[in-house]
């Protein structure tokens, strides 16, 4: 390649560019695993569903972009905007809420702009729900279905507060959004640090704490500030007050992201007009609120968590890959 | 020269940081599920060597760097100056000692090289991977040794020293990498 001009390397790789992103073997692999999967929920007797990938409503997530798209009738002069889901949260409740009992569902899910080693615009979610669970319950759930696919021994636990208290001597709920950002500031080689709390704490969390945390057995983590609540349930109870949610990381890889889920459909109204605020404030493009999603949680959702779990990432420590392309048979810049 | 956008950046590019040249070496989309987008980017000053990981807010943008790399020979050094032509172009330029660097103990006059150019300045110089060059001083070897275990030192006529095997005598031209700095096989003129 090193004597080629850059149009014969482009010739180059146009040739090769129909053939699969994995190998055949790979894939082969893959569905064997997906087997084992489908299993491990057979065996537990929950349903698996499908909901649709295309919606007219998306999450108001700030940094969780949908693709937006557009639908014509037949004939028709306008269209209408639609979106491809980042995820089947929303639909998937409205199907707790009618009564399906715990379910479960593979699909796939899509990001804007998300493009790199470890993500592909459109990618493999598997996402369940079980009624009666809290974070804890559906966190030994996961680990058993870790073990079961990857045969790795039993996840470690610790909450979001002892991981930072312990790695980087920071309360995380406590201490000022100034202290974090000064932390980042002396910690990571940063071209600019936002003044915002969460910001500060996703990249102490993605610098100086995810190549130190689960290398060997997976790690999941628990109890998150309640500026992560994201649609997990706050228990005021504690102190300070935490939200009931949780992570799993494996061997760097940020595998999964569960939730007791938030059933007070008035606070998930609030937390998605704060979303909305700040995307205003960030000039973030803003989206319809998905008002199906909160008149299901007003009618009323069983006590449940859910979690969703990115399959390419599972296939990736399953298959050793080192690129989420290695285990897709097209990654996007085959597609 | 115009500006890359962190989602354009891929290994080899070559931009401006903190004033000076750097060739990109890696380039990682890092981004937890609900936050913001990030890009940890690792670089090599092209002045100094020294690597650097920094991170960078997606979209970002970074100066492209006007760095070119040019087929030079090698002509002589006046004391202070190297001085190099461009094969293509046939126009001189000019390096002094600590520009040239290490590369120095790989020219012999006449050499093949490639020049790197920042702006229309050479900034370094790189020997080809692998030169022939005669060993102008070495110990006499043992004799009836001809495996390649042990080794001595030996100095080549572009001044560098580098370990040959028992057997190889003054006076003999040998290939070497550059890279490493070993020896490779001996050579015909």
């Amino acid at each position: 390649m090193a004597n080629m001009s850059q149009e014969q390397k482009n010739d180059h790789i146009d040739c090769l560019a129909w053939q699969p992103s994995a190998s055949i073997e790979h894939l082969k692999r893959r569905a064997k695993l997906m087997a084992i999967i489908r299993d491990f929920f057979a065996k537990r007797e929950i349903l698996e569903i499908e909901t649709p990938l295309l919606s007219h409503a998306s999450v108001t997530d700030p940094y969780v972009l949908g693709i937006p798209a557009r639908f014509q009738h037949h004939g028709a002069t306008s269209e209408t905007a639609v979106y491809l889901q980042t995820s089947p949260e929303y639909p998937m409740k409205r199907l707790l809420a009618a009564g399906s009992g715990s379910i479960y569902q593979i699909s796939k899910a899509f990001r804007q702009g998300d493009m790199g080693r470890y993500h592909n615009p459109e990618f493999t979610l598997l996402e369940w729900y079980r009624l009666g669970f809290n974070h804890l319950d559906l966190m030994n759930e996961v680990d058993a279905l870790l073990q079961t696919v990857l045969h790795c021994e039993p996840a470690d636990r610790v909450t979001y507060s002892e991981l930072f208290t312990t790695l980087l001597g920071i309360n995380p709920h406590t201490a000022s959004t100034e202290q974090l950002m000064q932390y980042v500031q002396d910690h990571i080689e940063i071209t600019t640090v936002d003044n915002d709390r969460n910001t500060c704490l996703h990249l102490l969390l993605t610098h100086c704490i995810e190549p130190r945390i689960g290398r060997h057995r997976p790690l999941c983590i628990y109890d998150f500030p309640i500026t992560q609540a994201a649609l997990a349930k706050i228990r005021d109870t504690e102190n300070p007050p935490v939200a009931s949610r949780f992570e799993v990381y494996f061997r760097g890889l940020e595998l999964a992201n569960g939730f007791h889920e938030l059933q007070d459909s008035d606070e998930q109204r609030e937390r998605f007009h704060q979303d909305i605020l700040y995307r205003v404030k960030h000039q973030i493009p803003s989206v319809p609120i998905d008002e199906h999603f909160l008149a299901a949680l007003q009618a009323g959702l069983p006590d449940c968590a859910g979690v969703a779990l990115g399959i390419d990432r599972l296939m990736m420590l399953a298959l050793h890959a080192d690129s989420i392309s290695d285990v897709m048979s097209f990654a996007f810049d085959r597609a | 020269m115009g500006v890359y956008s962190t989602n354009e950046i891929r290994g080899g590019m070559k931009v401006v940081i903190d004033g000076d040249p750097c060739i990109i070496i890696d380039n990682e989309f890092v981004k937890p599920g609900k936050g913001q987008a990030f890009n940890r980017i690792k670089t090599k000053n092209l002045k100094t060597g020294r690597v650097v990981e920094r991170t960078y807010k997606s979209g970002d943008t970074l100066e492209a760097a006007d760095v070119i790399d040019l087929e030079a020979q090698y002509l002589y050094n006046d004391g202070h100056e190297w001085h190099f032509m461009c094969r293509e172009s046939f126009e001189q330029f000019s390096m002094n000692e600590a520009a040239v660097g290490e590369t120095k103990q790989w020219l012999k006059e006449q050499a093949d090289c490639v020049l790197t150019l920042w702006n229309g300045v050479p900034l370094a110089v790189t020997a080809p991977n692998f030169v022939v060059l005669k060993i102008i001083e070495t110990d006499p070897g043992v004799r009836g040794d001809t495996s390649g275990g042990g080794g001595k030192p030996a100095k080549l006529e572009s001044g560098a020293v580098v370990r040959v095997p028992l057997f190889v005598q003054e006076g003999e031209i040998i290939k070497v990498d550059t890279r490493h700095g070993e020896y490779v096989a001996r050579a015909k003129e």
